[in-house]
């Protein structure tokens, strides 16, 4: 399998602390991969590895090696910058920047420098369609995009991520912060943007994970415990920990 | 005994009178201010220069140098204080450095303004040779405000959400976009606001201005040239008995500019402040 993220013999310690353990997977391109587990099981740190956010905290160091198009993301002279416009990231909760709909849209094309002022309705546009908020507010992108809805602001940062190209979508629990709609809405997006992208995402909702990845990994303190296909993983757990978790006996 | 309903009302009634004998100060303050300057002032006060002194004439000049000496000190301080701000807030480690700067900007800003004067004086007057100067006076009055608008803006640059934060830096951003563009425009309003607060410190600063930019009648033409602001002038009327009418009315003039300072900024700040 040619995988678009391969986790090698990964380590992660905040501080003292060890955070991820011996991880080994492999991301296939153009599929949904979903991360279970428990809260505090390293599947948020995990995914910050990808897009190297976990740089922010001073005491992350780390071992192992985390390759994007078989290049490794920890080499020495990797453009973190470059890097994350190839990944993007969508946050537990959404995130819109205090100005206008279309500056929020437009921020990322812009910081990287897109000098061509008549492209930019184009990419906004563009955008908003794919994350099918475009019917929603095409008379209003002059409007603060504080005022849309909650889901409207978490598919109005996904449109964000999109204006820039990227080639990998990381989510973090997007929909933890969202009503049954809104997430309905934000599934459906998930689903239309495959196999165009691939997508990673956290998740605490199992349905979740079994209605639109088709991959899942589950964690459990730090460990990876086990990953598979989607419906095999929640029919069939190859561990007993797998098990007791999607069957609700703990987490 | 006291039941607790009657303790309650009572504490009410006396918190109650203290807010309205804090607002009575104010507004009697402020009447007695306009009642007695007021009659004195009228177009010619505020557009012409003095003349004997101050006994006749107007305050034309005065207005013009308090504009001067505090954008002077704007000028110096407010990219100081609010680069040195984006610093300690977004780049700096924390470590001996932010402690040591933290703890010099408590200190400057408890130091009372005639100290600042005696060492603008000294330093910008006689040993840099600036004389009595706008220079002068503004470096001293910039010195001044410094650690109010780096400690505002400060803490607006910490309030801004970390989301903003990792958003931009996820799109691909780098550090400075990212302060640039999405931490400073929601920083803005708080950073605006430490800077009226300076304003109006500068604008009634007194005996700095005295000991530094002088007292000169004339208005002045170049930075070198010696100013006398609105409260150094109020300063100098009633100190040597020269009018009692004519300060009161340059004060009115004083208080109407700070509070036109203060509304323009207020509507200024909540128009940037994102709904």
């Amino acid at each position: 399998m040619v995988g678009k993220i391969e986790i090698q013999n990964f380590n992660l310690w905040y501080g003292q602390f060890q955070a991820l353990h011996q991880i080994n997977m492999v991301i296939p391109a153009g599929q949904v991969t979903a991360f279970i587990g428990p809260s505090g099981c390293g599947k948020s740190t995990l995914l910050r590895t990808f897009n190297r956010m976990n740089d922010l905290c001073e005491t992350v160091h780390l071992a192992g090696k985390v390759n994007l198009n078989g290049m490794n993301l920890y080499a020495p002279n990797v453009d973190v910058v470059e890097l994350r416009r190839q990944v993007g990231m969508v946050f537990q909760k959404p995130n819109p920047f205090p100005m206008s709909i279309f500056d929020n849209i437009a921020y990322g094309p812009r910081v990287h420098g897109e000098k061509n002022k008549a492209a930019l309705p184009e990419i906004v546009e563009r955008s908003l369609r794919q994350a099918f908020l475009w019917d929603e507010v095409k008379d209003r992108l002059k409007e603060p995009a504080l005022k849309l809805s909650g889901g409207q602001q978490q598919r109005l940062c996904i449109a964000r991520v999109l204006a820039v190209n990227s080639e990998v979508l990381l989510m973090d629990e997007p929909c933890s912060a969202l009503d049954p709609i809104s997430t309905l809405k934000i599934e459906e997006l998930i689903f239309e943007l495959r196999p165009k992208y691939t997508i990673v995402i956290v998740t605490h909702n199992l349905q979740q994970a079994g209605r639109i990845s088709d991959q899942t990994a589950f964690l459990l303190n730090g460990h990876l415990i086990e990953v598979g296909p989607t419906a095999a993983l929640f029919e069939n757990p190859q561990h007993q920990q797998t098990e007791d978790y999607i069957t609700g006996r703990f987490g | 005994m006291f039941t607790t309903k009657a303790k309650e009302q009572l504490a009410l009634i006396i918190l109650g009178s203290i807010a309205i004998l804090t607002v009575a100060i104010l507004v009697i303050t402020l009447g007695y201010l306009l009642a007695k300057g007021l009659p004195s002032i009228n177009w010619d006060f505020l557009s012409q220069s003095p003349r004997q002194m101050g006994r006749q004439g107007g305050v034309f000049p005065f207005i013009l140098s308090t504009f001067y000496l505090t954008g002077v000190a704007l000028v110096l301080a407010v990219p100081v204080g609010v680069g040195a701000a984006i610093y300690l807030a977004e780049y700096a480690k924390v470590g001996w450095l932010t402690a040591m700067v933290r703890f010099f900007t408590e200190i400057l800003a408890g130091i009372p303004s005639i100290i600042f004067g005696l060492f603008g004086f000294i330093f910008f007057v006689i040993m840099l040779g600036f004389g009595w100067s706008l220079l002068s006076g503004g470096l001293t009055l910039a010195l001044m405000i410094l650690p109010t608008i780096l400690r505002t803006a400060e803490e607006a640059i910490k309030t801004v959400p970390r989301s903003y934060r990792e958003g931009s830096l996820a799109l691909g951003a780098t550090q400075g976009q990212t302060i640039w563009k999405a931490v400073l425009p929601s920083a803005l309003p708080g950073i605006l606001t430490g800077i009226i607060l300076a304003v109006g410190r500068a604008v009634g600063e007194t005996a700095a201005v005295l000991l530094t930019a002088g007292s000169s009648v004339l208005p002045p033409l170049g930075l070198l040239d010696s100013a006398r602001s609105l409260s150094v002038h109020l300063y100098i009327l009633a100190v040597e008995g020269i009018s009692t009418e004519k300060a009161f009315a340059t004060a009115v003039v004083l208080i109407t500019l700070v509070l036109i300072i203060n509304f323009t900024a207020t509507k200024l700040v909540r128009r940037l402040t994102p709904q």
